[in-house]
């Protein structure tokens, strides 16, 4: 057999792991269900006022993207790591940073990706503003990706742990904070017609950073975590 | 010929180190105890009252460089990983490992007094201000780091993975660094590090950077002592770990 292009075995690592979503529909879809559910709690235990909701809707709404990415994260390596199929990627004559990158993108084009569809519903049902509309998507489209590349760090530490999925949470969520932190300002700083370029230029240089070192330091740590 | 000197190479060899951390923990302790006493001393008797602030402000003395070790310790930490992750140095790994708890506390001891002195000044004893979010932040990531090491079994591969978790979150530290010029809030900006003139006077610098120097011989201190356990733990089935407690046992 012949060796395969560095391209090829990207698209088909994609192409697989996308298919094998596709085939677990249900369980891709829990993470999703679980956004839904948890902004829709914020409203029962705090209070339905229109005003309320729609100052905590920026924040509640990336909280639970936050918890929703930690969820599905979980399941990136583990799968893989349980069959065997992990330590074959790891043979492979092509560098294992963009083979790990591969996994990364189909991760966030499954988990990340409908959250943006889902976020307008969500944001309506907070009593979100149409102008903070079109800032939530940017920062979702910005951030979530983000979200993906660091916690695929934390999911190749803790791959072969037990009780891997508490200590993740752990290790990742303070990692995540900045992106909260800028994500939820912008949403916020639109509603009240205030300029978020800023907001939006850090959150991409943020992505930016992720996506040029997460993947290597991913890539290393798996290589640790089979050793 | 090896870039590296002789000395340090030797000194790299968890035997050598054992024995030399030995006696610079043991130095570095006393030197801790006269400085924290003269810096005590002056700090908290013989330098004057605040303008502004009176008596409350000499929190500062522990305060502050409590809040510059938590950021110092998680870099010589990162570094200390590091060095141990790419060249193996299993004395390196120990002693960020060690580093660990200590810096925890240093974070935890700055957010005690923190709150303590923000009580009377601010009024609250916590604010979500980014000076202290990054601080609770780095207190997380501390936990993160000694969470990581606990949960894996064998010694060296959790040396490695926490030696990545450190440098991941060296990303932080730098955006925790920034994050006081980013964010415009309660927390007062730096009054020391501004060379041209710092606007704090001398008879409050003077006793504040002992206590810097104070803070930074007990963690070599105990840090060292820490990474010696740590050695010979890891190093239990080696020669010269045996010989060493043959030793004492025949004692």
């Amino acid at each position: 057999m012949s060796e395969a292009s560095l391209g090829t075995a990207f698209i088909s690592l994609l192409r697989r792991d996308l298919m094998l979503a596709y085939r677990h529909r249900a369980q891709m879809l829990n993470p999703l269900l679980f956004f839904v559910i948890v902004v829709s709690l914020f409203p029962l235990g705090l209070d339905p006022d229109p005003d309320l909701l729609r100052t905590i809707a920026p924040g509640v709404i990336w909280v639970a993207a936050l918890l929703a990415a930690m969820l599905s994260l979980d399941s990136m390596f583990r799968s893989d790591f349980d069959d065997g199929s992990l330590e074959q990627l790891l043979l492979t004559p092509h560098p294992l940073p963009l083979l790990v990158l591969a996994k990364i993108v189909a991760h966030w084009l499954i988990s990340g990706l409908p959250l943006l569809v889902l976020a307008p519903v969500l944001g309506m049902l907070l009593n979100l503003g149409s102008e903070s509309l079109f800032p939530l998507l940017a920062t979702l489209a910005l951030g979530t990706p983000v979200l993906s590349l660091i916690g695929s760090i934390g999911v190749a530490l803790t791959v072969g742990l037990r009780g891997g999925g508490v200590l993740l949470s752990l290790l990742i969520l303070p990692l995540f904070i900045p992106v909260l932190i800028f994500a939820a300002n912008a949403v916020g700083n639109a509603g009240a017609g205030m300029d978020i370029t800023g907001q939006l230029a850090f959150l991409g240089s943020l992505l930016a950073l992720a996506f040029a070192l997460a993947p290597l330091a991913t890539a290393a740590a798996l290589r640790i975590s089979l050793n | 010929m090896s870039i590296i000197p002789n000395w340090l190479y030797q000194l790299s060899s968890p035997k050598n180190f054992y024995r030399f951390a030995g006696i610079a923990s043991n130095w570095c302790g006393w030197i801790a105890l006269f400085l924290l006493v003269v810096g005590l001393y002056y700090g908290l008797v013989n330098s004057p009252p605040d303008y502004q602030q009176g008596d409350s402000a000499r929190i500062m003395y522990i305060h502050v460089p409590a809040a510059w070790m938590s950021m110092f310790v998680y870099m010589v930490m990162a570094g200390s990983a590091a060095v141990g992750m790419i060249w193996r140095i299993k004395a390196s790994s120990a002693f960020a490992n060690a580093s660990a708890p200590v810096g925890a506390m240093f974070t935890a001891l700055a957010l005690a007094t923190g709150m303590l002195w923000g009580k009377p000044m601010w009024g609250t004893y916590w604010v979500w201000d980014a000076r202290l979010t990054s601080e609770l932040i780095l207190l997380f990531l501390y936990l993160g780091y000694m969470a990581l090491q606990s949960a894996i079994d064998d010694r060296d591969t959790a040396a490695r993975a926490t030696a990545i978790l450190a440098l991941v979150g060296m990303v932080n530290i730098t955006i925790i660094h920034y994050s006081v010029e980013w964010w415009n809030t309660l927390h007062q900006g730096a009054t020391v590090t501004k060379l041209d003139k710092p606007s704090i006077h001398l008879s409050m610098l003077i006793p504040l950077l002992v206590m810097a120097m104070a803070f930074k011989f007990y963690y070599l201190s105990n840090a060292l002592r820490r990474a010696r356990c740590e050695l010979l733990e890891r190093e239990r089935d080696k020669l010269w770990v045996r010989e060493l407690v043959g030793e004492n046992n025949s004692e």
